[in-house]
């Protein structure tokens, strides 16, 4: 098993023309992603990469039956976007835009509200379940199938922690970007509910980094519901307070939102939280060989 | 964005929040001549910068005549003003706020920010205004009142009424203060605000509902479609480097450091200043180059970081997602081309066409110094840089 996405999930894209949008759609059917059609609106009727392009969502839906959905439309439109996928009934939007107004994603939160939509993002790198199905643009080859799930606020961080799982023969399930925004459409609990609930997972990565409090949530949230070992990474111990770091999100305001503070309510909380970016994958080693999860682990075994 | 207190008093006029009556001055002259348009007895001299903290500081002088206008002007500006909020080097006063004196009855807060948790906009007041609302939060929390507000509806004036009352606003005054707030919230939705804060609020002997101070911050991602709010950007109160860096859409903040780092993505530039730190180096400054960075992005990234005359070293670390590292590859042969490599250099490369940018660095005959992981490339280039400065690898 892996959670939000597999080998039967239908995908569109949305803005599939632009160099971004079709770039990756290459490197996701590379992957065996099965998409099975394109938004932009006006060249729809067109075809790209033998993939068939749609004027609107709901016309993408009706003719294709996709049941997820991921947006690389520029940032002025992506909310737009976002709301008519979950107008038109899509179950998963994953949004890799960056840039998005903060009070666009505010009305986004409120519309998707009472639909049925789950949103993934926005400014992730996607949702990629190993060997079965690439949403985004998380550099495919360094994933390998397995028992571990990762989740994390940074793309990037996503693709060391995956590396590094992977360089010491450690398998994942699937590797969730949550994205960078303060406002977003799914949050560590969220991801952590599903690893929790899926047989396959037997042990999770969680990266953070300064800004908000979403990841002392998680983890008081993980010791009262949760009973796989979570490994932990907090970016950002040097950033300076006051300063946006990249991410709009990240960012340590009032004197809150430090990494110090996450690290320590992460660890009171029974998270094994790694020193450096360079020892998560050691550390998810050392927690499993604790807990007799580590042969289980190993990819030759899953 | 950050802007001034004055810009930003300029715009809540605009949305019918009461402000004092004020001018804003480079010049002494200028001061006087703001001075003598203005009615009251008294008259306030408030120093222009963006920090906060500037009354402790000396930053804001009470003047009794056009005189001490003069004399007050002539004191503040060019003077460099230490606050809790501008580092131990302070900053520069340029510019000056001068304002009418108000007859203050009593001071509150009111500030609207986003509230990550709940995805809303939250509107914050409290009785006890001028105080920092972060100490007021701690010491007396009981003391803060909190509206949460649909985006479909907006804030609603039954909000802002519960808000007065909740604080204590005297109820003849009740309807001003809901007008300002009505106002005040408008303000921060259609100028995409990530901060507006009011502190203090005042209410005057006379019967008015005042911004004595007004702290807006804008959310970069919203610029585009506020290009007035874009004009009253202050390029002193910026980092040379950031104003460079943000011409070519770079993530860069100057750090006190001595080794540059590129890196993509804001999780691994974080991350990669944490593990300089943990080897005993220090990071000259954050950069994320982001995705899809193109050749010239690169390039320019690269001169940013060499131009900076305290980096002794520079550290590329990148995970090539939405990145190809090829074009990470041509940027740096392009830019150490044309200006020369002068100081270490360690390459860890990782991601999206990664053969090919090892290939590229390979073959360009660079003095590139090759890193597997996060590891090794931090331990290597801090190690490096100690060599150069001649003394031992910590």
């Amino acid at each position: 098993m892996s959670i939000f996405v597999n080998k039967k999930t239908k995908v569109i894209v949305q803005g599939i023309t632009g160099s971004q949008g079709l770039f990756h759609t290459r490197q996701m059917l590379d992957y065996g992603t099965n998409i099975v059609g394109g938004v932009t609106p006006g060249k729809g009727g067109t075809t790209v990469e033998g993939v068939p392009v749609f004027d609107t969502v709901r016309e993408a839906v009706e003719k294709t039956g996709a049941d997820s959905s991921v947006i690389y439309v520029p940032p002025a439109f992506a909310a737009d976007a976002i709301m008519e996928a979950a107008d038109a009934g899509i179950p998963l939007v994953i949004t890799i835009t960056e840039g998005i107004p903060i009070l666009d994603m505010v009305k986004v939160k409120r519309y998707l509200a009472d639909k049925k939509t789950r949103l993934i993002g926005p400014n992730c790198p996607g949702v990629l379940s190993a060997d079965e199905c690439k949403i985004g643009i998380m550099p495919g080859y360094i994933h390998k199938r397995g028992h571990v799930g990762v989740v994390s606020r940074s793309g990037t961080l996503t693709y060391e922690a995956v590396h590094q799982l992977t360089q010491l023969n450690i398998g994942q399930t699937t590797a969730v970007g949550i994205g960078g925004d303060p406002v977003n459409g799914t949050s560590f609990i969220d991801v952590l509910q599903l690893f929790s609930e899926d047989p396959e997972t037997y042990a999770v990565v969680m990266i953070g980094e300064i800004g908000g409090n979403s990841e002392e949530e998680a983890a008081e949230w993980a010791e009262l519901h949760m009973d796989k070992p979570i490994v932990g990474f907090i970016g950002g111990r040097t950033a300076p307070p006051g300063k946006r770091m990249g991410h709009a999100g990240a960012i340590i305001s009032g004197g809150k939102g430090t990494a110090d503070e996450k690290i320590r309510v992460m660890r009171e909380h029974g998270i094994a939280v790694a020193e450096t970016p360079a020892e998560i994958g050691e550390t998810m080693v050392r927690l499993l060989k604790e807990k007799g999860l580590y042969e289980d682990c190993l990819i030759a075994n899953s | 964005m950050n802007i001034h207190e004055y810009q930003g008093k300029q715009l809540l006029k605009r949305y019918g929040v009461a402000v004092p009556h004020g001018y804003v001055a480079f010049t002494e002259d200028q001061a006087v001549e703001a001075a003598e348009k203005i009615q009251t007895d008294i008259k306030v001299v408030k120093a222009q910068i963006h920090a906060g903290g500037r009354g402790k500081a000396g930053g804001v002088k009470i003047a009794r005549s056009n005189e001490e206008v003069r004399a007050y002007a002539d004191e503040l500006l060019g003077k460099v003003l230490v606050t809790h909020q501008t580092g131990p080097a302070g900053k520069e006063v340029k510019r000056l706020l001068i304002e009418e004196g108000s007859d203050i009855d009593k001071e509150y807060y009111l500030g609207i920010v986003l509230d990550r948790s709940s995805s809303r906009v939250t509107v914050i007041a409290s009785s006890e205004g001028g105080m920092e609302i972060e100490q007021v939060a701690e010491e007396t929390p009981d003391k803060i009142y909190r509206e949460s507000v649909d985006p479909l509806v907006g804030l609603a004036p039954f909000q802002a009424r519960r808000i007065a009352f909740s604080i204590g606003i005297p109820k003849k005054l009740v309807n001003k203060a809901v007008k300002f707030m009505l106002g005040l919230y408008q303000v921060f939705v259609e100028k995409d605000c990530s901060i507006a804060e009011i502190n203090p609020l005042v209410v005057t002997k006379s019967g008015d509902v005042l911004a004595l101070d007004a702290k807006l911050n804008f959310d970069d991602n919203g610029l585009y479609r506020n290009k007035d709010i874009l004009d009253f950007r202050d390029l002193d109160e910026e980092d040379e480097k950031e104003i460079e860096a943000s011409k070519y859409g770079l993530n860069y903040i100057a750090l006190e450091g001595n080794i540059g780092c590129m890196v993509n993505g804001a999780g691994l530039a974080m991350a990669t200043m944490d593990i300089i730190k943990s080897f005993h180096g220090e990071p000259a400054n954050f950069l994320d180059v982001g995705g899809g960075a193109s050749k010239e992005k690169v390039e320019a990234a690269f001169r940013l970081i060499m131009s900076d005359q305290h980096v002794k070293g520079i550290l590329v670390n990148i995970f090539g997602g939405i990145m190809k590292c090829d074009v990470i590859a041509e940027g740096i042969v392009a830019a150490t081309e044309k200006i020369g490599l002068t100081v270490p250099l360690v390459v860890r490369l990782e991601g999206t066409n990664v053969d090919l940018g090892k290939e590229i660095l390979r073959r360009s005959g660079l003095n590139i110094t090759p890193a597997q992981t996060m590891a090794d490339a931090a331990e290597k280039i801090v190690s490096l840089v100690d060599q150069a400065a001649g003394g031992v690898a910590k």
